[in-house]
């Protein structure tokens, strides 16, 4: 379990976050949804330690993320920011082989080659293990970063907007592997900019505005028109398809 | 890879070896003496710049950057200007050589890591920006240092403070020693930290999430760079766009980002090119002390062609 | 008017402090009596106040005329290889005919500093038009390009000494009667841009807009390129390269007055001629009775300026 306790964050004078306190279950997948501004993206980064917290608390499986070793706690989650320009050009196979840096330091041993494999064949990348990440689409490109987050070995993976920039067809696919993860075990939290895919594919979501928890729940729970439309400040329908809400924001 | 690499350190052996036996006339030790002390300065100085340039372009995440570029070398001369005029000319010029150097050097780690660990923070998306910023810093720096000096001794520093080319002729050999221990020490470290420097050159949130302690190898980093900058700067003098064609050259020629592999390719890279075109310059040529101004109009064509081309990124 | 009254009227006790401040001694009341003060006020003080002035003036309005023609705020003489084109002419003049009378030297430098502006428009040309700062990055990097050439044959030829004086350490202290009225010419080449002001202005706004307005963009680019060219070749024979003055004085009128360049450029060139006035007169004094160039001064206090400039405004054209 993921604790946050208090936690809040300003840029300057600007309060990103106030006062978050939340729970976030093990092993379910788990969507921060919100309009833009909401502090998703931030919360998320303050989670994954990639930015100081200013006050509160965070911890990952009860290690308190502002004492744990930076290494150990890169064992217990792995982070895939919304944009990665990489510096150096690199093969499909090297970054991915580097998400298994906290394990091996720069010495890599037999078990951390069968991993990266590993990772390669569960995002289908295994043909393109050998080329350039410069020469390959989108789609592929954000596959090879999720595999690299996956050959990390870690209980928690945290995403930032994972299917922006991807097409339809690309997005259907990556949700459903992270379904697939967390059916194998593996605890998701991931912040997405679609409400329907939230809506069909999380077990658990937590919706904000301006700064704060608005909203926290099953997809029934939360997906409805009432709670969505004073989150996002519209008119709104929610339909039923297949068992699952389907929001109507674009009509 | 490894064919390269031998090959490479063959042609400058063989450039090493120019330098040192070619025309030799009737006088040899003495010239011989001399001209070692200027090897192992020009060697050290390559090695120096062509490390602090890898380093710093994997620190700053683009290659289109060097140390020198972003006033590292101007703000070195001037904590040493600055140095004299607090300390009193007497007191702190009448340190052993090696002492003042040593001192030098801290106080720059410190001014750079404040200068420029801010700046690399903040600065993130707009590169242009950070460049220019970078230049400006340098002449600066530069005035900064020309107008203490002339505060001080107004007399003595009438010298051509901007455009003072370095020179590989008249390397500051009394210097050499202390030198080549911080250079020494300064790789060393470097090389050690090589596997981390691949991690870090994934960018931050990347780094941070495979475990990697970002902000205090970035800032060791720099506290490396400073160091070579300064040895660099103290033993020939400013030199701006030789570290950008070493590093340019040592990433096509090791045809990897592992650093393990760029910093020594790069440090062969830098020493064939010093020590060959002194050769070059001195012995065939005749044309002493030039060698530096021919490295800026090099290196400044292949800065502008990058900018040029947009890879800026 | 008010801000250019302002400064001019600034001007009269900048000045009478720079005619007073100087290494001999020279007491105003004993003018009348005394033949040496005279002498000393004729001689060396008015000369160099005018220098200043004069120089001051030209170089931002050089400034103003060079940010229109480039239409990027980050650029100046300076800073765009164009003092180094006209230090390759003069170099190429003294080396092939050094008994050549000054004039024909002028337009040897003026020639050379056109060619090599020319040069630097055609190389912005290929950039992207969002990547503002570029464009100043891209004309540092050419003058250090040029520099290096004017260096190498500086070092060959024996002529360092002089290349250092024209590029590098502009200072006002060499100026005496007899030295410095070349700098008249300047003065009239920038006043020159100030009856072109409208046309400048409106070749700032784009080729195709200032073509549509009736205009001949090519030849107000040409007219430009003179005044700009003679500007800087007969302040670098004069006194040397005073940098920054072009650059930052001309964005900080513009960011209190706007481009309306028939209103702005009195102002700026009171403006230079005020900051150079300072600068100069600060030289003098901080460590008296020797001077600092007033080049090093305000290598300090423009890189400042051009810092502040750069970090404040949110980058736009």
């Amino acid at each position: 379990m993921i604790e946050v306790q208090g936690v809040s964050h300003q840029i300057g004078k600007t309060p990103i976050l106030s006062d978050i306190t939340l729970r976030l279950p093990k092993g379910k997948l788990t969507a921060l949804i919100g309009p833009n501004g909401a502090g998703k993206s931030t919360l998320l980064s303050l989670t994954g330690r990639l930015m100081a917290l200013q006050a509160g608390q965070i911890r990952v499986d009860g290690s308190d993320i502002g004492t744990t070793d930076t290494r150990a706690l890169a064992k217990q989650m792995a982070i895939l920011s919304q944009s990665n320009p990489l510096g150096s050009r690199l093969r499909v196979r090297e970054l991915v082989s580097f998400g298994r840096w906290p394990h091996h330091q720069g010495r890599p041993g037999p078990r951390d080659a069968e991993l990266v494999k590993q990772a390669l064949e569960d995002m289908d990348l295994t043909a393109l293990a050998d080329r350039f990440l410069d020469a390959l689409s989108g789609g592929q490109r954000q596959r090879s970063f999720i595999a690299m987050t996956l050959a990390q070995g870690a209980d928690w993976l945290l995403l930032d907007e994972p299917l922006a920039a991807l097409d339809m067809a690309h997005a259907r696919g990556v949700m459903a592997r992270l379904a697939g993860l967390r059916d194998a075990g593996r605890s998701i939290v991931v912040v997405l900019h679609d409400i329907n895919h939230a809506a069909v594919w999380a077990d658990h979501i937590v919706a904000m505005k301006s700064g704060r928890i608005a909203a926290e729940g099953p997809p029934a729970q939360v997906c409805t028109a009432e709670v969505l439309g004073a989150i996002y400040d519209m008119d709104l329908q929610v339909m039923q398809v297949e068992g699952k809400p389907l929001v109507l924001h674009h009509l | 890879m490894d064919r390269r690499f031998t090959l490479l350190s063959l042609a400058l052996t063989a450039a090493c070896a120019a330098y040192l036996f070619w025309g030799l006339g009737a006088s040899w030790q003495f010239v011989l003496s001399l001209r070692t002390g200027k090897l192992a300065g020009m060697l050290l100085v390559g090695a120096a710049v062509a490390v602090a340039t890898v380093l710093f372009q994997t620190v700053s995440r683009n290659r289109i950057l060097t140390p020198q570029i972003m006033g590292f070398d101007a703000l070195y001369i001037l904590m040493q200007t600055a140095l004299v005029a607090s300390l009193g000319l007497s007191g702190f010029a009448g340190l052993a050589a090696p002492v003042k150097f040593t001192v030098e050097v801290v106080i720059m780690i410190a001014a750079s890591l404040v200068l420029f660990g801010t700046l690399l923070g903040r600065a993130g998306q707009d590169v242009a920006r950070l460049i220019l910023t970078g230049v400006i810093l340098g002449v600066l720096f530069r005035s900064a240092a020309g107008f203490l000096a002339r505060l001080l001794d107004p007399n003595a520093f009438a010298v051509v403070q901007y455009a003072s080319f370095a020179s590989f002729a008249r390397v500051n050999t009394d210097l050499l020693p202390i030198a080549a221990l911080l250079t020494c020490g300064a790789i060393g470290l470097a090389l050690w930290v090589a596997p981390r420097l691949d991690v870090l050159a994934l960018g931050r949130p990347i780094a941070i999430s495979l475990g990697l302690a970002h902000d205090r190898l970035m800032l060791l980093a720099l506290a490396l760079v400073a160091v070579l900058v300064s040895v660099a700067t103290a033993l020939v003098g400013p030199i701006a766009f030789f570290g950008l064609i070493v590093a340019g050259l040592a990433h096509e020629a090791a045809g990897t980002h592992r650093h393990a592999r760029l910093l020594p390719m790069a440090m062969l890279i830098a020493g064939i090119l010093l020590v060959g075109g002194q050769t070059l310059f001195e012995r065939a040529l005749g044309l002493q002390s030039t060698l530096s101004v021919v490295i800026e109009f090099v290196g400044g064509l292949f800065f502008l062609w990058l900018l040029l081309r947009g890879r800026i990124r | 008017m008010r801000p250019a009254l302002a400064l001019t009227l600034a001007l009269l006790p900048l000045s009478a402090a720079s005619l007073l401040i100087g290494a001999a001694d020279m007491d105003l009341a004993t003018l009348g009596t005394d033949p040496q003060a005279a002498l000393i006020l004729t001689v060396s003080r008015l000369p160099r106040t005018l220098a200043v002035i004069l120089t001051g003036a030209a170089l931002a309005i050089a400034g103003v005329v060079m940010q229109q023609l480039v239409r990027n705020r980050f650029v100046e003489p300076g800073t765009t290889g164009t003092a180094e084109s006209a230090a390759l002419g003069l170099l190429a003049v003294t080396l092939i005919a050094p008994a050549a009378p000054i004039w024909i030297k002028m337009v040897a430098a003026s020639l050379a500093a056109m060619a090599g502006t020319a040069l630097f428009l055609r190389l912005i040309r290929r950039l992207p038009a969002r990547e503002v700062l570029l464009v100043p990055l891209v004309g540092i990097v050419l003058s250090t390009i040029l520099g290096a050439m004017v260096t190498f044959i500086g070092w060959q030829t024996d002529l360092l000494q002089m290349i250092s004086i024209w590029l590098f350490t502009g200072e006002f202290s060499g100026v005496i009667a007899g030295r410095y009225e070349l700098l008249w010419i300047a003065a009239a080449a920038a006043a020159l841009a100030w009856f072109a002001a409208d046309r400048f202005a409106i070749l700032g706004l784009g080729q195709e807009t200032a073509t549509g307005l009736g205009l001949n963009p090519d030849a107000v680019m040409r007219l430009g390129l003179v005044v700009v060219a003679v500007v800087t070749a007969l302040v670098i024979v004069t006194v040397g390269m005073i940098p920054f003055i072009g650059l930052v004085v001309p964005n900080i009128v513009a960011r209190s007055m706007g481009d309306n360049l028939r209103a702005t450029l009195p102002v700026t060139a009171a403006g230079g001629a005020a900051l150079v006035l300072v600068c100069d007169i600060t030289g003098r004094l901080v460590r008296y009775p020797y001077e600092v160039p007033v080049g090093t001064v305000l290598g300090v206090v423009g890189s400042l300026l051009f810092l502040w400039l750069l970090y404040r405004e949110p980058a736009r054209g």
